[in-house]
């Protein structure tokens, strides 16, 4: 397995990688054309020209970039990503409480669509040709090609607006006072976003695993195996779960930047208040350093899901297993 | 499906190719081209004819300033396209440029490139792409570049593997034993063969380029409110799909997945053509 050389690698691949990441974020946000103070104090300020020059000598403004950085930097490793605009608290708290919103319905979608793209990819793969298979097909084609956020919409016209089943959007009833939802009212809420989010990530995985099993299937050690007399469903159990089992559950942890964008998407069409409708609130409101605090989550997030698939990479393919170079 | 049709038709697998490739093409251009020459009279406010549902006369109904929809639809596709064409041709080069260098140079060059490769697609996509458009200071501008300068990576490992497998073949060492410089090689001998490849990236980068576009503009990055662009059109109808105005969100959403599945058919022909082992099947 891993070798403690190849882990003291991986982790310092991975800081490298999130510390130029940072710069990268750093230099687009700094770049803009938007004045941080303007859109701390709001354009039409009547603060003197002495206060402003006050403030901006506080925040640092006047310095260098990579100074700025640098004192960015050091701010973030003691655990202070500053104070957001739009907001009007600490970002971490709101990236705490937004992120934790996502998360349950990205876990959610993440794995309704595993394992049900899973399953129909066995499916249609071992009916390969058949009208269920190019159902299938056709179907995941469709939805590869087609937005997220019209996917979305499309779901919340026919089963929030023509039926009425479900509520238009937010993660809670309008009007009532947040120690009063239910956990009930939380899941009603959720169940659409999580559908819209499931439906657009199931296509990958599921021509992935038709197409692994349709490659499995005309293998010699399956021919073997029919010819000993296996049923089909001892066949898909014992043979074919076994050879793409991990290699899709690699997929799925390589897919979390999708994951992330699709997230952030479905959270705009259905007003679901996590960090995806952050993100676009704060770029839209100039709040830098709550964008800055998000692009780092969203990269350590995309990170964990890659790095965990370049483990098990490692883990399932034994010509990996002896190299050290996981990221 | 394939055995049918070859007798009904008489025409081989290769034939057929061309022909989905050439239906393809022809549709996307012709709307491509009556998009940018429409009249802007054809989608102009109206109020009298506001939240039309399809009919005869307005085939996408009509939005809530009485603009027809089927029109708005083709001239913002076609904008889309502008974008998507853009967006695909900029990426290219860069990944063709990058991934050939960095796969002939090697060393600590390659190591540069891998890590940029890394950095891009570190961050989520869409976050990249607020950051670059927020850079930009929003706009077309923003769209135009953040969609241009973002989809390189992925067609950079391509290439680069191609390049890598290549590289070591006997022709090419032939070619540095007798004494051929690194650029000569990469000319004459590695280019020629990326191109299949690369082609194929990118006309497979197309359709990504345009989901994005649409989707930072649905976000609000992008394009202005007042160009008729998909991505607008989309995050406008999110404002009166509450009251039940469905045919806002379901054509312009059709448009767009037929176009983007088009390229997807293209991509997909084209790759089974230029490649050897499946082009005479």
């Amino acid at each position: 397995m891993l070798t403690a050389k190849s882990t003291v690698g991986i982790v310092g691949r991975m800081l490298i990688l999130l510390v130029l990441i940072s710069i990268l974020a750093f230099m687009l946000v700094v770049n803009a054309p938007i004045d941080p103070l303007t859109s701390y104090i709001g354009a039409e300020s009547t603060l003197s020209q002495d206060a402003r020059d006050e403030i901006a000598e506080h925040w640092g403004l006047n310095k260098s970039a990579p100074e700025r950085y640098l004192n960015w930097a050091k701010n973030i490793l003691s655990g202070d990503f500053g104070m957001s605009i739009t907001y009007k608290r600490p970002v971490i708290s709101i990236i705490r409480e937004r992120f934790s919103a996502s998360i349950i319905l990205m876990a959610l979608a993440w794995m309704l669509s595993g394992i049900l793209g899973f399953a129909i990819g066995i499916i249609a793969g071992l009916r390969r040709g058949g009208v269920f298979d190019r159902l299938v097909k056709l179907f995941c084609l469709v939805l590869q090609s087609s937005p997220t956020f019209w996917i979305g919409l499309l779901i919340l016209s026919v089963f929030a607006v023509s039926l009425g089943w479900f509520p238009l959007g937010m993660a809670a009833p309008m009007g009532k006072l947040a120690a009063e939802v239910t956990l009930g009212d939380r899941i009603y809420h959720l169940i659409l976003p999580t559908v819209t989010l499931t439906i657009v990530s199931i296509g990958k995985i599921t021509l992935y695993t038709r197409q692994k099993v349709t490659e499995i299937m005309r293998s010699d050690f399956i021919l073997f195996a029919r010819a000993r007399g296996l049923s089909t469903r001892k066949l898909v159990w014992q043979h074919v779960m076994r050879n793409i089992s991990l290699p899709a559950v690699t997929l799925q942890f390589s897919s979390f930047s999708e994951l992330f964008g699709g997230m952030a998407l479905a959270e705009t069409v259905f007003s679901y208040p996590g960090i995806g409708t952050a993100t676009t609130a704060a770029a839209l409101g100039g709040d830098v350093p709550l964008l800055l605090g998000i692009s780092l989550i969203s990269a350590l997030f995309v990170f964990s899901g890659n790095l965990i698939a370049n483990i098990l990479y490692g883990v399932v393919d034994p010509r990996v297993k002896g190299g050290g170079n996981y990221v | 499906m394939s055995k049918r049709a070859l007798t009904f038709t008489g025409l081989n697998a290769r034939s057929r190719m061309i022909i989905y490739i050439s239906v393809a093409v022809v549709y996307l251009a012709c709307v491509f081209v009556w998009g940018t020459l429409l009249d802007p009279s054809a989608y102009a406010v109206r109020f009298a004819d506001k939240f039309i549902p399809p009919s005869a006369g307005h085939i996408f109904g009509t939005d809530f300033m009485g603009r027809d929809m089927f029109f708005r639809c083709v001239r913002g596709l076609s904008n889309s396209l502008v974008i998507g064409l853009a967006a695909s041709l900029i990426s290219s080069v860069i990944a063709l440029v990058f991934g050939i260098s960095s796969a002939v140079i090697g060393g600590k060059f390659d190591k540069a490139v891998l890590m940029c490769v890394d950095c891009c697609m570190g961050l989520p996509h869409l976050v990249l792409l607020i950051l670059i458009s927020f850079m930009l200071g929003r706009g077309a501008k923003g769209v135009m570049l953040g969609v241009a300068f973002t989809h390189w990576p992925e067609l950079t490992r391509l290439v680069r593997a191609e390049v890598l497998q290549l590289r070591s073949s006997q022709y090419v060492r032939a070619s540095y034993k007798m004494g051929k410089s690194r650029m000569y090689v990469a000319m004459r001998h590695i280019f020629p063969h990326v191109i299949p490849v690369y082609l194929v990236g990118i006309v497979l980068l197309f359709p990504h380029a345009i989901m994005h576009e649409s989707a930072v503009t649905f976000l609000g990055f992008g394009l202005p409110a007042e160009t008729p662009a998909i991505g607008v059109i989309l995050s406008e109808a999110m404002r009166h799909i509450a009251t039940g105005k469905w045919w806002l969100a379901l054509f312009p959403g059709l448009m767009l997945i037929a176009a983007v599945l088009l390229f997807d058919v293209i991509g997909e022909n084209l790759k089974r053509l230029l490649n050897p082992s499946s082009a005479q099947e």
